[in-house]
């Protein structure tokens, strides 16, 4: 069990795809203006990334180290096809949020890049339960960058939340601001990387501040 | 079941042609997995697309206009070197009004999609626009969403302002320019005319009823 909990610490924390593994920025840069986006994308990409991490786990007996790599290209661009038609025959609404956007996650170099390091030679179980995590690290991480730049720049938080998760959820749609003239820079791709940035630092502080604490604690029960 | 324990044998893996089999029994059966899918979702993918054509439709050309389909009446034309469909929403088999699909090179990195619909005597219903790629928050004014300028074409016509006036206010026009983005209003004020002036070119096929879905 304490695999598992190492593989959810990873993915969401230790390792993320977004601020530590650095993977995944073009799509970041061009989704993240709103919350809602960040949130749909992050989904989607977490269900690529399971289904993906399922497959190369359980093909990978039988795949060839010499062909490995088109092997596993050819089957994430297919499992990002299936969704890509899935989601725009049975979740038009999602589709038209998205539409443009579902195609971009092949380019995400995350998916490939769980594959070839961890699911090729991890058991399936194992393999999903990366998936996820990473899957939900990428969905946190773009929800954070998206909450950011949505509040900066047009001062509202999870617009459209309804029209990507059904209307029982038009209660995270807030405005903070009324009238609020825009802040256009955030809503810019530079914008996402100033959050990006401005992110990353947090971390970096905030690890820096739990390594510290553990240095006093282990040299309080040395004194003691 | 022989023939599967056969290739589940360690030493299989290791002859030479084990890769290409490989590579193309995956290709194969993603081939095969894809088409199914498309096979499935093709209907339903088809059947969305048309709501949102019809939902479309319905922006600029009120329901009151039609008791028909306009998405399945339609005449195609040619404009220059472009062919542009046009749906003719009818009522009682006279055709009220048509709407059709105009493009424009805006500020964007790709051209602003419009939909514009006209009433059978020239005069102007409305115009969206459906998708655009122009600066937010300064040529994006041009959504109903962020403004109602583009509402402000409705009830015009070929000689509502005369032609001299159909032209943003920096040009000498009647129309709004927006602070700081003046070539995404022109670029649609531009459009708007050029559908107007479609619409004149080939009144006489538009409204001709005995053409009646002739695209059906």
């Amino acid at each position: 069990m304490n695999d598992y909990r190492g593989i959810f610490a990873d993915g969401l924390w230790n390792n993320n795809v977004v601020f530590a593994q650095m993977l995944a920025l073009c799509p970041l840069m061009a989704v993240t203006s709103t919350a809602t986006n960040g949130l749909g994308m992050g989904l989607a990409t977490t269900a690529v990334l399971l289904a993906s991490n399922v497959v190369v786990a359980s093909l990978r007996h039988w795949i060839a180290p010499e062909v490995r790599i088109p092997v596993y290209v050819l089957l994430i661009a297919s499992l990002v096809t299936l969704a890509d038609m899935a989601i725009n025959a049975w979740l038009h609404e999602l589709y038209k949020v998205l539409g443009l956007f579902i195609p971009l996650i092949v380019v995400n170099c995350c998916v490939l890049g769980r594959a070839e390091s961890f699911a090729s030679r991890q058991p399936v179980s194992a393999a999903a339960a990366d998936g996820l995590a990473m899957g939900l690290g990428l969905t946190l991480a773009l929800v954070m960058i998206g909450a950011c730049r949505e509040i900066l720049g047009s001062a509202t938080l999870f617009s459209h939340a309804s029209l990507l998760l059904g209307p029982a959820f038009t209660f995270l749609e807030i405005t903070l601001i009324e009238d609020y003239r825009g802040f256009l820079l955030m809503l810019l791709p530079p914008g996402g990387f100033l959050v990006l940035g401005f992110l990353l630092a947090g971390k970096r502080v905030i690890e820096r501040v739990a390594e510290k604490r553990e240095v006093k604690e282990e040299f309080h029960c040395s004194v003691q | 079941m022989r023939v599967i324990s056969h290739w589940l044998k360690p030493e299989i893996r290791h002859g030479a042609g084990y890769p290409i089999l490989l590579l193309g029994g995956v290709a194969l059966l993603v081939s095969a997995a894809i088409g199914i899918a498309d096979r499935t979702t093709r209907a339903d993918i088809a059947r969305r697309q048309l709501e949102d054509l019809q939902a479309t439709l319905q922006q600029v050309v009120p329901a009151e206009y039609y008791d028909n389909d306009p998405v399945r009446d339609t005449v195609t034309v040619q404009e220059g070197h472009r062919s542009v469909q046009v749906y003719r929403a009818r009522r009682k088999g006279r055709v009220q009004a048509v709407s059709f699909r105009t493009t424009a090179p805006g500020y964007g990195s790709s051209e602003m999609v419009m939909i514009v619909g006209v009433d059978r005597d020239g005069k102007l219903l409305g115009v969206r626009v459906i998708s655009h790629a122009e600066t937010p928050g300064l040529g994006d004014k041009i959504e109903t969403s962020k403004s109602d300028w583009i509402l402000g074409f409705a009830g015009r016509s070929l000689s509502d302002p005369p032609p001299a006036g159909w032209g943003v206010k920096k040009d000498g026009g009647v129309f709004d320019q927006f602070t700081g983005a003046t070539i995404t209003p022109r670029a649609v004020v531009k459009a708007v005319k050029g559908g107007l002036e479609l619409f004149a070119h080939h009144r006489a096929v538009l409204l001709d009823e005995s053409s009646g879905g002739n695209d059906r």
